[in-house]
């Protein structure tokens, strides 16, 4: 810990990715494999789970709605992870880069918590017989919504981006606690929410013709969430540099050259 | 010390404190983060004539179907050491059996028995195709109605899910 933090080896590592010409030309070459795979392994995942997987023995058919619940969920609640890494990676460091994957993190991992919350209750209304119910898996996931939504609002909340950058990290690692209580909600308290099929610790009680399909269509889900937040994150590069541009454009013309570069505001 | 260092303590001393304050005011609430008793708390009787859910397993050969107008079902509701018999009027989920987790809303009423309205269906994390399940009670490694099934580990295998004899 003492010479991982602070030392020049360290600053050096970590900012040669703040350096956006970098980030875009390595981003730029990994962007095309990322989103094919994304696709490959997603249609691939899904296609089987969906079309080929055998149906459970007590849910029916129902249950392959698991293969586009599960995997959301993960990333949802991954994708939060990752929001708080940057978060740590803007509050101690200042990295640049960071700040903008947190502003782009936010919008996606919302996208894929609602996906959780919906597909889960498509299946619950089924299977348990109630489209919602306030058990604490359910309610955790909702809050881990409500978190994204914050962080998406907060950040843009302020005129100084870097204030709200700020505002929105200290948010996201606030929220890091819910984290573990998704996690381990089923086992700690009685839920109706069954608990996790898959352990680091112990075998899968899934079989292993449904457990193909799931975990391919997670690699499938994971790739597309980390193409689109580095698109989203290229996007963001380049509107800064194409703000910046215009900026010194304007200052350099100045007068009505540079009035009539900017957006107007008021009359 | 640099700041950076300075940063990084002051976010692990307030990781820490946040942490733990969560931990003690879950681990306070634990009570109420139930989303269902169990017969032997209900039996307790610390919830009478309160609005409850009430979750367990249907007990073996306890339910009772009666048609008419509208269909009403007794059965019991058991986690081992209690049971608890619940009357429901309306339609059960299709998930319901005997052996299967439920989780019922109501009261318990003075005779004892728990007026339920409304029934949910709770199922266990093992998800496996019906040719397996069939194999296993077929050869009579497992009984639906009596409890979960047996682990993962003995039926899957990676030659086609053929359940091991």
């Amino acid at each position: 810990m003492r010479s991982a933090v602070g030392t020049p080896q360290t600053g050096r590592s970590l900012h040669r990715f703040a350096n956006p010409g970098q980030f875009l030309r390595l981003s730029g070459a990994v962007l095309p494999w990322l989103t094919a795979g994304a696709i490959a392994l997603t249609a691939l995942g899904l296609g089987w789970g969906l079309f080929f997987a055998p149906a459970d023995w007590q849910q029916g058919d129902a249950v392959r709605i698991m293969y586009v619940h599960v995997p959301a969920a993960w990333l949802a609640s991954s994708g939060y992870l990752a929001l708080a890494v940057c978060s740590v990676l803007s509050l101690v460091w200042r990295h640049p880069l960071a700040d903008l994957a947190a502003v782009e993190i936010g919008p996606v991992g919302a996208g894929f918590t609602a996906l959780c919350l919906a597909t889960g209750s498509l299946w619950g209304k089924p299977m348990w017989g109630a489209w919602w119910v306030w058990d604490a898996r359910l309610t955790s996931v909702l809050v881990l919504f409500f978190l994204y939504l914050g962080h998406v609002a907060l950040v843009r909340a302020f005129d100084d981006p870097t204030r709200g950058y700020r505002a929105g990290a200290i948010l996201a690692l606030v929220g890091v606690v819910n984290l573990p209580i998704i996690k381990f909600s089923v086992d700690w308290w009685n839920t109706l929410h069954q608990p996790a099929s898959i352990t680091l610790t112990g075998a899968p009680t899934m079989a292993l013709s449904m457990l193909w399909p799931l975990l391919i269509a997670a690699i499938g889900y994971m790739l597309a969430f980390a193409a689109i937040v580095i698109a989203r994150t290229r996007a963001a590069v380049l509107e800064r540099r194409i703000r910046s541009l215009l900026m010194a454009r304007a200052a350099s013309d100045g007068g009505e050259a540079a009035t009539s570069m900017l957006p107007q505001e008021g009359v | 010390m640099t700041r950076k260092r300075r940063r990084l303590w002051i976010l692990v001393a307030c990781g820490l404190g946040l942490g733990s304050a969560t931990a003690l005011t879950l681990s306070a609430f634990s009570d109420s983060l139930v989303f269902f008793v169990s017969p032997s708390d209900l039996v307790k009787g610390t919830q009478n004539a309160r609005t409850v859910r009430l979750g367990g397993l249907v007990e073996q050969g306890s339910v009772e179907r009666s048609g008419g107008g509208k269909p009403v079902a007794t059965f019991r509701v058991t986690d081992g050491a209690n049971s608890v018999k619940v009357t429901y009027a309306g339609i059960l989920p299709d998930l319901f059996r005997e052996g299967q987790g439920v989780v019922t809303l109501g009261t318990l009423q003075p005779d004892g028995t728990f007026r339920a309205s409304e029934v949910l269906a709770k199922h266990d994390e093992t998800y496996m195709p019906k040719e397996v399940a069939d194999a296993l009670k077929r050869s009579g490694h497992w009984n639906p109605d009596a409890g979960p099934p047996p682990p993962a580990s003995t039926w899957n295998t990676l030659a086609g899910n053929k359940p091991g004899t």
